[in-house]
């Protein structure tokens, strides 16, 4: 069993051991294109184990063969605690094995509790004739506390945070995983849990996966954040268009190391120049801004400035973009472009801030942004039919025209105007929909969260067009958590806590490190200014 | 959110930058023309089995002109179906319409026009009821239509004393059957009117653009500053109007109007709206693909009883052909999805 080389260095707790996970010679073939290339895994038990890759690299390739949605080709090896395994998996093996899953989308029932939710695999599997519901609290709410979580069994999923419901949906998984193996034994696979997540969120995660290997379960842990890898996992293995790109020891690579293993050259991160704007005319000028989290929010933007608004989970940073489009009710407050009138915020709605030259491009990019059933060239000609009318009414080969001029300049990929827009990654359907509202030409673009579930390559496109628009004259307010985002774009970060301004950041202190200081450090100062 | 050209799909490969136009799309033309040519091939079968009674113009004229108010039914459905609500009186509304007409010019002797702009006006009233408790009760459009279609049902067999009323001016017959042009009653060309009205509305204004992303997509729609409230009002006393014109057309083709007819049009509606979504512009509910569907399932129904086979094949075949076309349309759907994500 130990013929591999590999497996003489791996990072055994008790000599011998077996890792709780071996892959070997794992390939994958989509018609002529191989996905995955002789891709080789160990996860060793108790270890938290990174994978890394960007969108397209066969990660969730290799996640869908270990769960036995694709077949691998002839040839591949899984061990299970050193027992060889099946493969391709037959139906229902992974739970059989221990190995449980948690995506991003959770696959929790938002209408039902936390318990029932729990106990969806159970009811699901067995035909259960008399549920002790007493019971079953009792157990869910010891599970909880075990892992020093306050979560209600009784609660409603839907009225949870977020957080909670990625906490509940692991907990799920464990217990499942507990229940098939012997002595807490097993594998769980987080398929990037974290990035609808606020950092307080993330940290309260990472708690639960340090328990859950603690009590000697193994955890596969997918993320695009390279942070949370080094601080979460002990080793990683990246991929790189399905080949084995290598496997670090997460604590002693550093950053650049890590994104030359995905990348596979070094890209040098885009980083805008951090002009002078004080001689700079007003653009914006928000006055009061009041509603929902925010509370009394007043600043001036600059034209061509990009001003980031951050804060932690609460503070009220992302809700103050809807206030200013009109997309949610504000109890006061005014907003006024220069060389308009200045316009009330509680009268504000969508069609009338668009009217005044304000655009939004919401977090929720196929929800909120643009329709995914509907085709690139429908979705970016949305704000501009105006433009289109022709005596014969729209003028279809002039928007088709516009849709792959924009797409070739915003790197759309593929560049064809009729594929329907969920038909592309996350970044390419963003550079779509930021392309949709550049084009109007807004003295005013918002953005919640541009970058969301974009990798490396697409963001520094998106930041370039955001950096170009800027040149042009377009004032930008950036509403984001990533911090390592905002010092690359942003000529000033304004930092909230409590729905209100607490640290305005400039020039030179626009770095990563010291904005994600200023965010933790907001809640104290928040209370202060109260005290005051 | 992953890049799953490279992961799911390879084998469908994008065309390299720089390369301007796609090919023809062979499995999109099929897909778009499938119906037709179902139509055409059925039409040949029925041909080759009957070629007599079948083949000749009297028939096709006959099938042309008298399923036309189906074709104007169907239309006025579609416009709410694009903005994302089901209107389920629109069958209703028909029947009202004829029977106001019927009961304000042939009983009290009011002249047509006058009891046409008040059927007319009633429609109106209706989709403005629709709207108000969808919108401002927030109740899914499936409940209020169903309520208020039945509700109106009531009104007609109260206005009618559930009696068939006849004697309407036979000017409205006049210009609706009698006179033809090319063998072929004028209602069809009413039907056809509206089906290029409708296809250039919903293809080339801002106005359709703007009704299809309140369909598909209501806060995108929101976002992008489109007013959907007042959007998904307007659609709604749309399909009320044109149910209404509709209507009249009913009681042009049959000269009076009975209290329940009428009513036997929703599911055959439905049924055409949702096979023409998956034609002509697969995916979207359309003008074109809707009188396609029409005629598709009238020359399926006229031929088979001319087969001599019983009338009950009319419920098979509408009853049949909704459910299969929305199975059809999810299958579209979801081999877009399969596609490229």
């Amino acid at each position: 069993m130990t013929t591999d080389p590999r497996q003489e260095d791996l990072p055994r707790k008790v000599p011998g051991e077996a890792p709780a996970l071996s892959i070997r010679h794992l390939s994958k073939r989509f018609g002529t294109s191989l996905v995955l290339n002789d891709v080789a895994l160990d996860v060793m038990p108790g270890e938290v184990h990174g994978l890394l890759g960007q969108n397209g690299s066969g990660k969730s390739t290799l996640i869908k063969v270990l769960a036995g949605f694709h077949d691998p080709e002839p040839g591949a090896e899984l061990l299970m605690y050193g027992e060889p395994a099946e493969l391709p998996m037959p139906a229902g093996a992974a739970r059989r094995l221990g190995i449980s899953f948690v995506h991003q989308h959770l696959g929790l029932i938002p209408s039902l509790s936390v318990l029932e939710n729990l106990l969806l695999g159970d009811l699901a599997a067995a035909n259960l004739w008399r549920i002790d519901w007493r019971r079953e609290t009792a157990k869910a709410r010891e599970t909880f506390a075990r892992f020093g979580l306050d979560i209600d069994p009784r609660a409603r999923i839907g009225d949870l945070p977020q957080v909670s419901r990625a906490l509940v949906a692991i907990v799920r998984a464990f217990e499942d995983v507990r229940q098939h193996s012997a002595g807490g034994r097993g594998l769980l696979i987080l398929d990037e849990p974290t990035p609808f997540l606020p950092k307080a969120g993330v940290d309260q995660l990472f708690g639960l996966v340090r328990g859950i290997v603690r009590a000697g379960a193994s955890v596969i842990f997918v993320s695009h954040d390279i942070d949370e890898i080094r601080e979460i996992t002990d080793r990683a293995t990246i991929l790189r268009d399905g080949n084995l790109a290598g496997t670090v020891v997460s604590k002693t690579a550093d950053h650049d190391q890590f994104i030359e293993l995905i990348v596979g050259r070094r890209v040098s991160l885009y980083q805008a120049d951090k002009p002078e704007f004080a001689d700079k005319p007003v653009a914006v000028t928000i006055r009061n801004a009041k509603g929902g989290l925010v509370d009394d929010v007043s600043f001036d933007v600059r034209k061509g400035e990009i001003v980031g608004l951050t804060g932690l989970i609460g503070s009220g940073s992302d809700a103050l973009p809807y206030l200013l489009y009109g997309a949610k009710p504000a109890s006061g407050g005014t907003i006024e472009i220069a060389g308009s009138k200045s316009l009330p915020l509680s009268g504000l709605n969508p069609g009338s801030a668009m009217a005044a030259k304000i655009a939004f491009l919401p977090a929720d990019r196929l929800g909120a942004a643009g329709v995914g059933s509907l085709t690139i060239a429908d979705n970016m000609s949305l704000p501009v039919l105006s433009e289109f009318r022709s005596w014969s009414g729209l003028d279809w080969g002039a928007i088709t025209d516009r849709a792959r001029q924009l797409g070739q300049r915003y790197d759309v990929r593929p560049n064809r105007p009729e594929l329907n827009l969920s038909a592309l990654s996350g970044g390419n359907a963003q550079k779509v929909l930021m392309a949709k509202w550049l084009q109007t030409e807004p003295t005013l673009l918002m953005l919640d969260e541009p970058t969301q579930g974009v990798d490396v390559g697409a963001r520094q496109h998106l930041f370039a067009a955001l950096d170009s628009a800027a040149e042009k004259g377009t004032s930008i307010l950036v509403a984001s958590t990533d911090s390592e985002q905002l010092a690359q774009i942003c000529h000033r970060v304004l930092v909230f806590a409590r729905g209100r301004i607490v640290k305005e950041l400039t020039g030179a202190e626009i770095t990563k490190d010291r904005i994600a200081e200023e965010c933790l450090r907001s809640m104290s100062s928040a209370t202060l200014s109260e005290a005051a | 959110m992953s890049h799953v050209h490279t992961e799911s799909s390879p084998t469908r490969m994008v065309p390299p930058k720089g390369s301007t136009r796609a090919p023809i799309q062979w499995a999109r033309f099929a897909e778009s023309y499938a119906l037709v040519g179902a139509l055409l091939i059925l039409f040949l079968v029925f041909g080759f089995l009957k070629p007599q009674a079948f083949l000749s113009w009297a028939n096709i004229s006959t099938m042309l002109g008298s399923q036309a108010v189906l074709v104007l039914l169907t239309l006025a459905l579609i416009i709410p179906l694009t903005a994302g609500d089901f209107d389920l009186s629109i069958a209703a509304t028909l029947t009202m319409s004829a029977m106001t007409i019927a009961v304000l010019n042939a009983q009290m002797g009011i002249p047509l026009a006058g009891a046409a702009a008040v059927a007319i006006a009633m429609g109106a009233i209706i989709g403005c009821v629709n709207a108000g408790f969808i919108l401002y009760f927030r109740i899914p459009s499936l409940i209020v239509t169903l309520g208020t279609g039945t509700f109106i049902n009531g009104l007609v067999l109260w206005i009618s004393n559930s009696n068939t009323i006849s004697g309407i001016d036979p000017f409205l017959v006049t210009y609706v059957v009698v006179t033809r042009i090319f063998g072929i009653p004028l209602a069809f060309y009413y039907a056809l009117g509206l089906c290029i009205l409708l296809w250039y509305f919903f293809g080339f204004t801002a106005a359709g653009r703007r009704l299809l992303f309140v369909g598909r997509g209501r806060e995108v729609a929101r976002l992008s500053g489109i007013p959907v409230d007042r959007v998904r009002f307007a659609a709604l006393v749309c399909s009320g109007v044109l149910s209404a014109i509709t209507g009249m057309m009913y009681a042009g083709t049959i000269g009076a109007a009975d209290p329940n007819s009428g009513n036997t049009f929703l599911l055959p509606a439905f049924a055409a709206a949702f096979l023409g979504a998956t034609s002509i512009t697969p995916g979207r509910f359309n003008a074109w693909g809707s009188l396609v569907a029409v005629y598709f399932l009238v020359i399926g129904i006229t031929g088979l009883t001319m087969l001599g086979i019983d009338t009950f094949v009319q419920n098979l075949f509408y009853g049949g052909a909704l459910v299969l076309a929305v199975a059809l349309s999810q299958l579209v759907r979801k081999r877009e999805a399969q596609d490229f994500s």
